[in-house]
C-alpha cells in the first residue's frame, strides 16, 4: 500500500520529533550520571573529581534519606486511596441521571485546572492559616483550639490539597469508563433482583479495573514528582521532604551537585519502574 | 434505553450531586469572593461570605505594584509559543506515524512517552547549566523549548490518536486522483484533522499554562510567568489575601475557562488512550 517514496518521507517527517526527544533524553540523562560519579561542588572548589559510587552510597546513608521516602510514600499513598476511592464514588454518582449535570461536571473538574501555585498558596492562607484562615473559624465555631496545618499536621494538610488537586482527574476518568459500560448488563442485574451492592461489586468495579490501574499509575508518576505544592507551603519543612524534594534541596540550594545527581538517578530508576507497568498497558491497547 | 428513574430518587441525586460539587469547588468561589473585599473584610471574624462592599481595588492594587502584565505576557508567550512550537514538529511525525505505519511505529511511539516519564528533578541541574553557558536562564525563549520538549510526547500521541481516526479510504482517494504528497496534507487530511489538532493545541495550552517545575525553577525576574508571580505571595510581606486572591483570580481564569471546553480532551490526552 504505502510506496517506498511515502515510506522514505515519512521517515523524514518524523526525524525532527526523534531527534528532539532523544537529545532531551540523552544529553541530561548522561550529565546526571557523569556528575553522579563526581564530587562537584560548584560554588565550593567545582569539579573535585571523582569519587565512583560515594555519591550513591552517602546519598542512601544520609540521615535525610529514609524519612523522606518515607513522606513520599504516605504522600503518594494518601493522595492515591483518597483520588481513587472518592472519584469511584464520585463517577457513580455523576453518571446517575440529574438535573444540571453539566453544570455540576464543571464544578468538580475546576481544581485540576487551577494552577499548582495558586492552589497551594489559597489552601495554605485562606483555608489553613491558624488566625485568619477558614478552618480557623470553624474550629473555633465549634469551641476547639484552631490547629496550625502546616506544622502540626503538615502531611494530611498536603495530602488534602494534592488530593483536591487531582479527584478531577480521577473523576473524570472513572466516569469515562463507567460511561462505556453496556447498561444492558446492569439492567439485567437489576431485573434479576441484584442489590445495588453486588452490581458494583460484580459488574462495575471488574469493568472499571483497568481505568483503576491507568489511574494509580498516571497519578503516581505526576505525584512522585510533586514540586510546587511543597515549596511554596513547607519548603520541606515540618516532615514534608519527599525524595524529590531531597534532591532539588541538595542540587539547588545546598549546590552538592554530585550527591544530588546520585538522587536524581535513584528517581529516575525510581520512576522508570512505575512507567514500565504503564508502558505495558498502553501498549496492548495500541494493538486493538 | 434510557434507565426508568423515579423523580424522588433524581431529586436526591440532583442535591447530593450539586453538594459534593459545590464542596469541592468551593476552594475557587472564596478566592473569587474574596479578590472583591477589602483586606479588612477579607480577615473579617466571623468570615463574611456575600453581604461585604464589592470593590475593584485590588485588581488595580495587584495590576499597579507587581507589574502583572509582564508576568501575564511571560505566560501566554511560553505557553502559546511551546504549544506552536510542539504542534509545527508534532504534526508531521503523527502524520507520518498514523498514515504510513511501520513495524517500529508502536515502539517509537512508547518511547517517546517514556521520555514523558523522566523526573524532572533528575535532570534538574544538567538542563540549569545547559541554561547558564548557553545564555537561556530567566529567557522566555529558553523556558518555551523546555516545555514544547516536555509536553511533545502528548502533543504527538494525541495527534496521532486524531489522525488514526481518519479514514485512509480517502486519503488513498486523493493519491489514486493524483494528489501529491504536498496537496494529500494540505488539501484532504488538514480539514479533517483541524478539530483534532484543536483540542491537542487547548490541552497544551493549560498543561503548560499550569507547570510549575521548569518556570519556577529556569526564570527569575525577566522571564517569570504566573506560576512564579503567585509563587512569590507565600513571602510573609506579600500576605495580603484580598490582593492574592485577585492575583490569583487574574492567573486562573483564563485557563478556566479555556479547561471547560476540553474536559474530553483532558482524558484522550492525559491517559494516552488507555481509558475510552
Amino acid at each position: 500500500m504505502a510506496t517506498h517514496h511515502s515510506r522514505s518521507a515519512a521517515r523524514l517527517m518524523m526525524t525532527p520529533a526523534v531527534v528532539l526527544l532523544l537529545g532531551w533524553m540523552l544529553v541530561p540523562l548522561t550529565m546526571t550520571l557523569y556528575f553522579s560519579f563526581k564530587r562537584y561542588l560548584p560554588l565550593r572548589g567545582g569539579d573535585l573529581g571523582w569519587v565512583g559510587f560515594e555519591n550513591y552510597t552517602r546519598f542512601l546513608t544520609s540521615s535525610a534519606f529514609w524519612p523522606s521516602v518515607q513522606s513520599t510514600l504516605i504522600i503518594v499513598g494518601g493522595v492515591l486511596i483518597i483520588t481513587v476511592v472518592l472519584g469511584v464514588l464520585l463517577a457513580l454518582l455523576l453518571d446517575q441521571p440529574m438535573w444540571g449535570q453539566g453544570i455540576v461536571r464543571i464544578l468538580v473538574i475546576a481544581p485540576f485546572f487551577i494552577m499548582p501555585t495558586v492552589s497551594a498558596l489559597v489552601w495554605k492562607n485562606m483555608f489553613m492559616d491558624p488566625v485568619n484562615g477558614l478552618f480557623a473559624h470553624l474550629w473555633k465555631a465549634f469551641g476547639a483550639e484552631p490547629v496550625v496545618w502546616l506544622s502540626e499536621a503538615s502531611m494530611p494538610s498536603i495530602i488534602l490539597i494534592v488530593s483536591w488537586q487531582w479527584l478531577p482527574f480521577a473523576t473524570l476518568i472513572l466516569l469515562t469508563a463507567i460511561q462505556s459500560l453496556d447498561s444492558e448488563q446492569l439492567e439485567a442485574a437489576e431485573m434479576d433482583g441484584a442489590p445495588a451492592l453486588k452490581r458494583f461489586w460484580f459488574i462495575i468495579l471488574p469493568h472499571l479495573s483497568r481505568a483503576i490501574t491507568v489511574v494509580i499509575l498516571i497519578q503516581t508518576i505526576f505525584l512522585l514528582s510533586i514540586f510546587a505544592e511543597i515549596f511554596v507551603t513547607t519548603g520541606g519543612a515540618f516532615g514534608t521532604r519527599t525524595l524529590s524534594y531531597l534532591i532539588f534541596q541538595r542540587v539547588l540550594e545546598s549546590q552538592n551537585v554530585g550527591l544530588g545527581s546520585a538522587g536524581g538517578v535513584y528517581a529516575i530508576i525510581l520512576a522508570n519502574i512505575v512507567a514500565l507497568f504503564l508502558m505495558r498497558i498502553v501498549g496492548k491497547n495500541l494493538d486493538a | 434505553m434510557a434507565r426508568s428513574i423515579t423523580p424522588r430518587r433524581k431529586t436526591l441525586n440532583t442535591s447530593l450531586a450539586w453538594a459534593v460539587g459545590l464542596l469541592i469547588f468551593f476552594p475557587i468561589l472564596w478566592t473569587v469572593l474574596t479578590s472583591f473585599k477589602t483586606e479588612a473584610q477579607a480577615i473579617a471574624s466571623p468570615p463574611i461570605f456575600l453581604n461585604f462592599d464589592w470593590t475593584l481595588e485590588n485588581y488595580a492594587i495587584v495590576q499597579e505594584r507587581s507589574d502583572y502584565m509582564r508576568f501575564l505576557w511571560n505566560s501566554v508567550i511560553i505557553a502559546g509559543g511551546s504549544t506552536l512550537l510542539g504542534i509545527v514538529i508534532a504534526v508531521p511525525a503523527a502524520w507520518s506515524m498514523a498514515f504510513v505505519p511501520s513495524k517500529r511505529t508502536k515502539d517509537i511511539l512508547l518511547w517517546m512517552l517514556s521520555t514523558k516519564m523522566l523526573p524532572a528533578v533528575g535532570v534538574l541541574y544538567p538542563i540549569y547549566l545547559l541554561f547558564i553557558q548557553m545564555g537561556l536562564l530567566d529567557t522566555r525563549i529558553g523556558l518555551t523549548i523546555v516545555l514544547m520538549l516536555i509536553n511533545l510526547p502528548i502533543i504527538i500521541w494525541m495527534l496521532y490518536t486524531y489522525f488514526r481516526e481518519i479514514p485512509v479510504e480517502i486519503l488513498e482517494a486523493a493519491r489514486m486522483d493524483g494528489a501529491s504528497l504536498r496537496e494529500e496534507i494540505l488539501f484532504v487530511l488538514t480539514p479533517m484533522a483541524i478539530p483534532g489538532i484543536a483540542s491537542t493545541v487547548l490541552l497544551n495550552i493549560i498543561l503548560a499554562w499550569n507547570e510549575a517545575f521548569w518556570t519556577l525553577n529556569l526564570t527569575a525576574a525577566k522571564a517569570a510567568p504566573l506560576t512564579a508571580f503567585i509563587a512569590s505571595y507565600s513571602s510573609p510581606e506579600g500576605l495580603f489575601y484580598a490582593k492574592l486572591s485577585a492575583a490569583s483570580t487574574m492567573a486562573i481564569a483564563p485557563i478556566l475557562i479555556l479547561g471547560w471546553f476540553s474536559q474530553k480532551q483532558l482524558v484522550r490526552g492525559l491517559t494516552f488512550g488507555a481509558v475510552k
